[in-house]
């Protein structure tokens, strides 16, 4: 069953090769049943060998199927080897069962887009890459499989391409992610050149021998790969990209932006967790960014109109969140909230999709309302996706991983009491947003009427969705409420145990982290929809208003890499134009463009003189062999 | 016999001189002609009597006849010779027989240094014939295709050349090429 | 029969190369342009006979008829090249078929 492994990467790639071949010339069904047919296949394979997995775990709890060799010049010899152990394993299963979902839902959404196949082909490469990255055993097939979903991400970011601002905004992602794959890449060829290897198990075990904790090379490697992660996965200072990468179609942002890709470098640091460990410096710096990613980002998705824009600034913020389980080394709490986040957040994504199309791609959250009547289906699912994201206590799966987050960063050696603070300030202003949100687009009045309702694909996928939102949380529980461990305990042998808290003070620090979502509720209600007049006033206020218009431009970062780093280097091109360090290239063509006028004044068209020259060729050549 | 080659030898120079240095057209053909009789000569001193009657029924018999049906075709007239005349100032030969002489002296030069006697006994027209039918024969059939092109091509450029094909007077103005 | 030095023989081949040359590089009718290029090529063929003498060899001689060949063909074609550019020039000068230049 295990040995079955390459075929779930090869069969989302042979869709993306059929499609891409043959897409233009194939039915809109047939193209939608080729791209969502192979990633179900892959995705039920996947359950499968999870069943298998689980109920007969293999030696060591680890699978590893050596494909092939790529290259072998010893000691440097990658291989394409897939790895399956209960991380990957439950990686696999999240990111081929939503994006099963999410092309479903597509095939629906997208009907009638002149891209349809093309859409589709995409977003096979997409699952491909994306398991490559996930299920690869060695740095570099690793690094293939997260060069291949930038590319897509590119490529889908872009897909309406006519526009010139999608354009615009598909290069931004692509320039800034590659700031972080660069740092990724110099941490590879850091740590082949100081361990010599590229499989991973090798580099961990290695690194743990070789390298005493918080020493230079240890911490470099992990800051390299730290950063690499960041910015995949778009936190501070490195996010600027993924609020414009709302410009791709709504599947697009829930399955790239949302559930997977972002995610990849939260699943980075945990399969190199123990290279983390050995440096608690960088380690504690990821749990900073975490921080103040989360409360920047809540703040900045607070002040947006934009739904995609809120969702994307929400995605930022989770994250933040699993990097801040990251920092405190709470590894299988941030997969917990990585798995959790991957089934609310692409919920709500595609939910938000749903009412943009209903609207005739109206995005103001404030030009929607009311629309709690007209999408009832749409709504309930949204409503359930949205007390997720803010943790609402007992009933949702957001509260579980939440928990066990804030809750680990409470036990972290460093800081923990903050770190905790900051968890919880942002899980309160994550609640004032969502329901902000909420109530704008579903509450009080009709401003717009909805042109297009959901069809059944559409509704499937949201209600499939909003089940697992709920129920996934089940499976971990803290050890006040019945304490299950089932997630931890299945990813034991590849993530260390999560240290929990326990305690008076934690206990009731923990009451008090429940209890904050639903003061977030009733603040947001009164703000937002009891007494709006309240808020109106305040936002006359110049001072209040500075600050909304600021956190709206997303804290000015973008205007300061604009003065940072784009306007130098168009100066410095527009100084540059005639290009100065290959002036000597074009010397060389200079020069053999002179000699070709003098040797084309030879040319004469004179035969007696090509006779002569020719005799005066033989004397000279004669010469040379008489004299030497 | 040694003293035959020497006076062929030089009676070739002298008349091949004579031959490049004429105003009269006929003139340097008729030098010519000496000249390539006297190599005729040389070639039978060699010992290579089947060149030698080559040399002088192909090259003083064949090709010196096309030269002279050509000038005859040309109808040169007797303001030629003056023309000629007119065209080859002495002081053209100035730098051009600098030149001849330069690359006569190294080839001289160079070949002072051998020692060796050319044969004392012919090479026979049989042996000749058996080796060009044996060794070279795929040289014979590549001078065979060889002579069919310059005969196609002598054909194709001697047709009454630069005319059209249709009558002439077109008033379209479509003249010749 | 003869025995030359075979430098003896190869330095008349080479004098008439020489003269040959100097015609080729002088004169300015192409008739006799041709006429010195015949030259030189015979004073290639002489070289060839010499040096086969010497071995007593018959390859010398079936250069000479290779050589004879190419002569004849060159003749009759730029026999036929001269007639046609003299109908078009009416003008054997060599120089002025340098118009002809691209």
């Amino acid at each position: 069953m295990l040995n079955c492994l390459w075929i779930v990467i090869a069969l989302p790639l042979a869709g993306f090769a059929l499609l891409a071949l043959a897409g233009s010339r194939m039915p809109g069904r047939l193209c939608a049943l080729v791209g969502a047919g192979t990633v179900g296949i892959s995705a039920a394979l996947a359950l499968a060998m999870g069943v298998s997995f689980a109920v007969s775990p293999p030696e060591g709890r680890q699978f590893t199927q050596t494909l092939w060799s790529w290259m072998s010049v010893p000691p440097f010899s990658p291989e394409v080897s897939l790895r399956l152990d209960p991380l990957s394993l439950v990686s696999v299963c999240v990111i081929l069962v939503v994006a099963f979902l999410i092309m479903l839902y597509s095939s629906e959404f997208m009907s009638g887009d002149e891209g349809y196949s093309r859409f589709f082909s995409y977003m096979d490469l997409f699952v491909a890459a994306m398991l490559v990255l996930v299920l690869a055993n060695d740095l570099v097939f690793l690094y293939l499989g997260w060069e291949g979903v930038g590319l897509c991400s590119f490529l889908l970011i872009g897909f309406w391409y006519k526009v010139p601002k999608n354009v615009v905004a598909a290069r931004k992602a692509f320039l800034v992610t590659r700031v972080g794959d660069a740092a990724l890449l110099a941490g590879i060829f850091l740590v082949v050149n100081k361990l010599g290897t590229l499989s991973i198990p090798e580099v961990l075990s290695r690194a743990a021998v070789s390298w005493p904790a918080n020493s230079g090379a240890a911490n470099a490697a992990a800051a390299l790969f730290a950063v690499g992660a960041a910015a995949k996965s778009a936190q501070i200072p490195l996010h600027v990209w993924l609020p414009d990468a709302m410009a791709g179609p709504s599947p697009v942002s829930a399955l790239i932006h949302a559930a997977t890709m972002v995610t990849a470098g939260v699943y980075l640091v945990a399969r190199l967790h123990p290279l983390f460990t050995l440096s608690p410096q960088v380690l504690f710096g990821v749990a900073i960014v975490g921080a103040v990613t989360l409360l920047a980002a809540g703040l900045a998705a607070l002040a947006q109109r934009d739904i995609k824009r809120i969702l994307a600034y929400s995605t930022m913020s989770q994250i933040g969140y699993m990097f801040l389980a990251l920092g405190v080394g709470a590894f299988s709490a941030a997969e917990f909230h990585f798995v959790v986040h991957a089934f609310f957040k692409s919920l709500l994504f595609l939910g938000a999709g749903a009412v943009i199309r209903g609207l005739n791609q109206e995005h103001d959250i404030f030009k929607m309302g009311g629309l709690r009547r007209a999408m009832p289906g749409t709504f309930w699912t949204f409503a359930i996706g949205v007390c997720s994201l803010c943790a609402l206590p007992l009933v949702t799966a957001g509260f579980y991983s939440k928990d066990l987050i804030l809750s680990s960063a409470l036990a972290a050696h460093q800081g923990g009491i903050w770190l905790w603070l900051a968890g919880v300030i942002g899980a309160f202003i994550t609640t004032l947003y969502a329901f902000r949100m909420l109530f704008a687009v579903f509450f009080g009045e009709v401003r717009t009427q909805v042109s297009k309702g959901s069809g059944r694909n559409m509704t499937l996928a949201l209600v499939v969705l909003s089940l697992f939102s709920v129920i996934a949380g089940f499976c971990q529980m803290p050890s006040g409420l019945g304490g299950v461990s089932l997630f931890a305990d299945f990813l034991a042998p590849t993530l260390p145990q999560v240290r929990e808290g326990v305690g008076r003070l934690q206990g009731s620090l923990s009451l008090v982290a429940a209890i904050v979502p639903l003061v977030g509720i009733m603040v947001a209600w009164t703000m937002y929809l009891h007494r709006p007049r309240f808020l109106q006033g305040y936002a006359r206020l110049p001072a209040l208003a500075a600050v909304h218009g600021f956190a709206k431009q997303g804290f000015g970062f973008d205007a300061l890499y604009d003065y940072c780093f784009v306007k130098p280097v168009v100066y410095l091109s527009r100084v540059n134009r005639r290009d100065v360090s290959i002036a000597y290239v074009g010397a060389i063509s200079r020069v053999a463009e002179a000699l070709h006028y003098l040797l084309s004044m030879t040319q004469t068209g004179r035969v007696r003189w090509y006779a002569a020259g020719v005799g005066i060729g033989a004397v000279v050549l004669i010469g040379i062999g008489v004299l030497l | 016999m040694n003293i035959l080659f020497y006076v062929a030898a030089a009676i070739a120079i002298v008349s091949s001189i004579a031959a490049i240095t004429r105003s009269h057209a006929i003139h340097a053909i008729l030098f010519l002609v000496v000249s390539f009789v006297s190599i005729s000569l040389v070639f039978y001193t060699l010992g290579a009597p089947f060149i030698a009657a080559l040399e002088v029924i192909t090259y003083a018999g064949a090709i010196m006849v096309l030269f002279m049906f050509a000038i005859m075709l040309l109808n040169l007239g007797a303001h030629a010779v003056q023309r000629e005349r007119q065209w080859q100032p002495r002081i053209v030969w100035a730098g051009s027989g600098l030149l001849s002489l330069i690359l006569l002296a190294q080839l001289a030069w160079t070949f002072s240094f051998g020692k060796a006697q050319t044969g004392s006994l012919p090479v026979a027209p049989s042996q000749v014939g058996a080796a060009l039918f044996g060794t070279y024969l795929l040289g014979v059939e590549l001078a065979s295709m060889l002579l069919l092109a310059g005969l196609a091509g002598a054909y194709y450029l001697g047709k009454r050349s630069g005319e059209p094909e249709h009558p002439k007077g077109g008033a379209d103005g479509n003249g010749p090429a | 029969m003869a025995t030359v030095p075979l430098s003896h023989a190869l330095l008349l081949s080479a004098a008439l190369f020489a003269i040959g040359l100097a015609g080729v590089i002088t004169r300015r009718n192409m008739i006799l342009v041709l006429l010195s290029a015949e030259i030189m090529l015979n004073a290639a063929g002489l070289a060839f006979v010499a040096a086969g003498s010497r071995w007593l060899a018959p390859d010398g001689q079936i250069m000479f008829l290779f050589i004879l060949t190419t002569a004849a063909v060159e003749v009759s074609i730029g026999l036929a090249l001269v007639l046609r550019q003299n109908h078009l020039a009416k003008s054997l000068d060599i120089d002025a078929a340098g118009s002809m230049k691209g």
